[in-house]
Formats: structure tokens, C-alpha cells, sequence
């Protein structure tokens, strides 16, 4: 139990250290724009393979059950708000965990324990403005941007979904996703997602960071980086929920 | 700073981690153009030493002169001007994985902010390249290096800034007896021709007989005897013969 609050507090330290070096001048732009690109082009298949799979599974699962009560035609604008509000931002933030957040626990880590991290120090450079504020800031970013383009690309999936059993115009389509959204749906799921990246990122950087015994402690990093990050994700989701609900966003 | 004024001094320092005291009242001078190997068993504080030397790692209480610069009253600005003329070789070598050798290189000559143009730092990377032995690995990743060539690419991104100092971790460790024996030379070749002072960490005895011209002995936490080679391997001290004997 001590244990864990004092990682709590060296945590919540850490992460106040990146508003306090964020605001000081000497921003690395060279390195954060490295990092958005890595971040953004390396988990861009994989977000969009998964968002269109799950696209195309919702939409296939729920006409059963629509068709049964009479209701084929709310199939686009339920499967949509279902997609939009939930499932796809979630999904694509437990996917970043999982690429980016592993990605950056292990590189930092490895950097900790070779003395990278230390020879940067020696070279003039202060590390945690260099390797953190970059990568937090970039997948604060950058996840964002990949949950929008999951969104689309999940509405795809969903239009060949509807496509399967019946047939149904891509006019149509949109009309009707369109028609069911609304800025109270996409606003709340858009904006957890830029605290799914900081969380992402920062747990990344401060498992990589603190990373210490060798390989095995680079392992370690590594792991625990997407299962605190994946928790994380599902705790923010609940506080979004309850405060969109508090603000009578639904 | 007159000649003979020590370019490194430390008088009493304490480091404790926890209960285990490492640095326990440590004093030691390294004068210029000097190389002194300071030798110790595994986990003595040796390396704590050199990082508290370079302001990795902060002492508990002592004072430690660069330069005749306190580094403790140093300030971040005032630190890296310090670490410019402070070269410091890592055990692992620490290169970056992500970078070409060029560009690790380069990296503590726009780090440091020099005012030095494209061709400039070219002309060094190639010229530091070609005192190492290297001259054609520029664009090579440190990956695709030996572990003597990853070791000579440590020591050229150290020499690029021209230091005064060089601080050696271990620089021969996990090193083959050929490989290890070309580095010790080198480390005389480079304290000769950019007339550096050094402070070497080693239990390699062959890289203490060739890169030494006084050796430190760290036991206890404390400079517990300090002498040329020969002097120390003479003593009748138990703890000092117990280290050659072995």
C-alpha cells in the first residue's frame, strides 16, 4: 500500500514536471514532429484495420435484432452514435496503449538502463524536456487525429455492414448517420480521447523513464506501461461519461 | 588556472544510498595532461564518483572542483558550459540507438549550441572520426558496430567538443585482450594529442599498466592509497595487495 502511494506521488510529480517544463521556452519542435509522425503513421493500419472491423461487426450483430422490432431503418444512426460515442474511441485508445504506450516504455527504458538518457544530460540536453514533453505532447496529439480517422473509417465498415443484407444508398446512409449525430455526441468522445493520449503518453514516459535492473526492467516498463495506460483508459472513459451526463451532453 | 593547480579537486565527499555508504570522506586531485586509474572492487563507488564529478548524481555532502568551477554551485547554464570542457565515456557506451554515428556526433555540438557552421561540423565529425580509426562509419548505425567500434564512436562523440577532462567509465569492459589493448592505447594517443587530463575507472590490470600515471585506490569509501603503478603493486597493505593478488 506504501509502495504503491509512493509511486502515486512520484507519478503525479512527474506529470506536474511536464506542464512546468512545457511552459518554459525551448520547445522541441524537430523531435515532437518526429514523434508525431512515428505515432501517427505506425499505428494508423492498425487503428483503421480495427475500426473498420468493427464497423462492419456492430452493424452485421445489430440488424438481427432492429429487423426483429421493425426497426431496420435506425441501423445507421444507432450503429453510428454506438461507434462515435464509445466503441471506436475507446478501442483505438487501448490500441495505442498497447503500440504507443508499450513503444515508449520500452524505448525510454532501454535508454534508461544503456545511459542514453544520462549521456543526453551530459550532452547539454535536458532529457525529460527532449523525450517527454515531446511524446506526451505528441500523443496527446496525435491520438485524437487517429480516432477521428478511426470514426470514418468505422462508418465505412458500417455502411458495407448494412450492405451485406440489404441495400442501402451511401446518400442514404449519411443522411441517416447524420441526421442521429449530434455535436453532444461527438465533442465529449473527441475530447476524452486528447486525456486518453496524455495518459498514454505520460505512463509510457514514466515507466521508460524510471525504468532500472537491466533488460528485465525494460520488459517490465514495457508492460506495465499498457496495463496502467489500458486501466487508465477505462477510468477516464467512466469520468467522461459521468461528467457529459452531469453537463447533459446525452 | 596556473599548471600546477589541480584541474579536478575533491575534498570530503559522503554518498550514501540508503544505509549502504559508498563515498565515505573521498579526496583526490587530478592534475593537467594527467591519466589516474582509480581502482576498486565492483560496487566500491567508483562510478558514483565520476557521475558526481560530471552532476549526474548529486554527493550528500563534500565539495568538488572542475576547473575551479563548484560543480554543486553550478546552475543548469553554467553546468553544460562545465560538461563542455568534460568529456565523459559511458560503460555502455551509450549511444543512440536511433541515430546514425554522424549524428550521434553531431548531436553534443548542436546541443551545446556552438556557433558552427554545416561545413564545420562536418569537418569534425570527419576529423574525429579519422582519430578514432573510424573514418568510414559515418553513416553507419550503431548497431551495425563491433563493441570496439561502438567504444571508439563513444570516445570520438566525447573528443568532438575538445574537452580538457575525460572521465572513463570502465572503457575496456566486455572488450576482447586485443580489442581492449588497442582502446588503452588509444586513450594515450588521445591523451597526448589533445593534451586531456583523465580520470579512468578500470579493473582491466593490462589498461591500468598502459593508460596509468597514478593509480587511486577507492576502499572504503576513501582514497586509501595513491601512487604510480609500481608503488601501489609494492605495498604491503592487506587491503591493497588483496586486489593484485587476485
Amino acid at each position: 500500500m506504501k509502495a504503491t502511494l509512493i509511486e502515486i506521488g512520484q507519478l503525479t510529480r512527474f506529470t506536474g514536471r511536464y506542464f512546468h517544463e512545457l511552459l518554459k521556452p525551448g520547445f522541441e519542435w524537430a523531435e515532437w514532429a518526429r514523434q508525431c509522425y512515428f505515432m501517427g503513421n505506425r499505428s494508423l493500419p492498425l487503428v483503421a484495420i480495427t475500426s473498420f472491423i468493427m464497423g462492419l461487426v456492430i452493424t452485421i450483430q445489430s440488424r438481427p435484432t432492429l429487423v426483429e422490432f421493425g426497426a431496420e431503418a435506425w441501423l445507421p444512426g444507432m450503429v453510428s452514435v454506438s461507434l462515435l460515442r464509445e466503441i471506436v474511441p475507446v478501442i483505438t485508445a487501448l490500441i495505442c496503449a498497447g503500440k504507443i504506450g508499450s513503444g515508449i516504455g520500452a524505448e525510454l527504458g532501454s535508454m534508461r538502463v544503456t545511459e542514453q538518457i544520462d549521456a543526453m544530460e551530459v550532452s547539454g540536453t535536458n532529457p525529460y524536456k527532449y523525450l517527454v514533453v515531446t511524446r506526451v505532447t505528441a500523443s496527446t496529439l496525435m491520438i485524437p487525429v487517429l480516432a477521428i480517422i478511426a470514426d470514418a473509417v468505422s462508418l465505412y465498415g458500417a455502411y458495407l455492414g448494412a450492405n451485406l443484407r440489404g441495400v442501402l444508398s451511401w446518400t442514404l446512409f449519411w443522411h441517416q448517420v447524420l441526421e442521429s449525430l449530434a455535436f453532444g455526441d461527438i465533442i465529449p468522445s473527441i475530447t476524452k480521447t486528447i486525456f486518453f493520449g496524455f495518459a498514454i503518453g505520460m505512463i509510457g514516459c514514466y515507466m521508460g523513464y524510471h525504468s532500472s535492473k537491466g533488460t528485465e526492467g525494460v520488459g517490465r516498463s514495457s508492460n506495465s506501461a499498457v496495463v496502467i495506460a489500458s486501466l487508465l483508459v477505462f477510468v477516464i472513459d467512466l469520468l467522461a461519461v459521468q461528467i457529459t451526463d452531469l453537463m447533459n451532453l446525452n | 588556472m596556473p599548471e600546477n593547480e589541480p584541474v579536478i579537486k575533491i575534498r570530503g565527499l559522503y554518498k550514501s544510498f540508503g544505509s549502504n555508504k559508498v563515498l565515505n570522506g573521498f579526496d583526490m586531485d587530478l592534475y593537467r595532461g594527467e591519466n589516474t586509474v582509480i581502482l576498486g572492487k565492483s560496487g566500491s563507488g567508483k562510478s558514483v564518483l565520476i557521475k558526481c564529478i560530471i552532476g549526474l548524481i548529486q554527493p550528500d555532502s563534500g565539495s568538488i572542483e572542475v576547473l575551479g568551477q563548484s560543480v554543486s554551485a553550478l546552475h543548469n547554464s553554467t553546468l553544460d558550459k562545465m560538461r563542455m570542457k568534460v568529456g565523459f565515456l559511458f560503460q555502455s557506451n551509450a549511444l543512440y540507438d536511433s541515430m546514425t554515428v554522424r549524428e550521434n556526433l553531431e548531436f553534443p555540438l548542436r546541443r551545446h549550441r556552438l556557433n558552427v557552421t554545416k561545413q564545420e561540423v562536418n569537418r569534425l565529425v570527419e576529423e574525429t572520426l579519422d582519430s578514432v580509426g573510424l573514418p568510414h562509419t559515418a553513416d553507419m548505425m550503431p548497431a551495425e558496430l563491433s563493441g570496439g567500434m561502438r567504444k571508439r564512436i563513444a570516445l570520438a562523440r566525447t573528443l568532438i567538443l575538445k574537452p580538457e577532462i575525460i572521465l572513463y567509465d570502465e572503457p575496456t569492459t566486455g572488450l576482447d585482450p586485443i580489442t581492449s589493448r588497442e582502446i588503452s592505447n588509444l586513450m594515450v594517443q588521445v591523451q597526448k594529442k589533445y593534451n586531456t587530463s583523465s580520470i579512468i575507472i578500470s579493473h582491466d590490470l593490462n589498461c591500468v599498466k598502459i593508460t596509468s600515471n597514478r593509480v587511486v585506490m577507492l576502499i572504503d569509501g576513501i582514497n586509501y592509497a595513491s601512487d604510480a603503478l609500481n608503488g601501489v603493486q609494492a605495498s604491503e597493505d592487506p587491503k591493497v595487495r588483496e586486489f593484485f593478488e587476485h
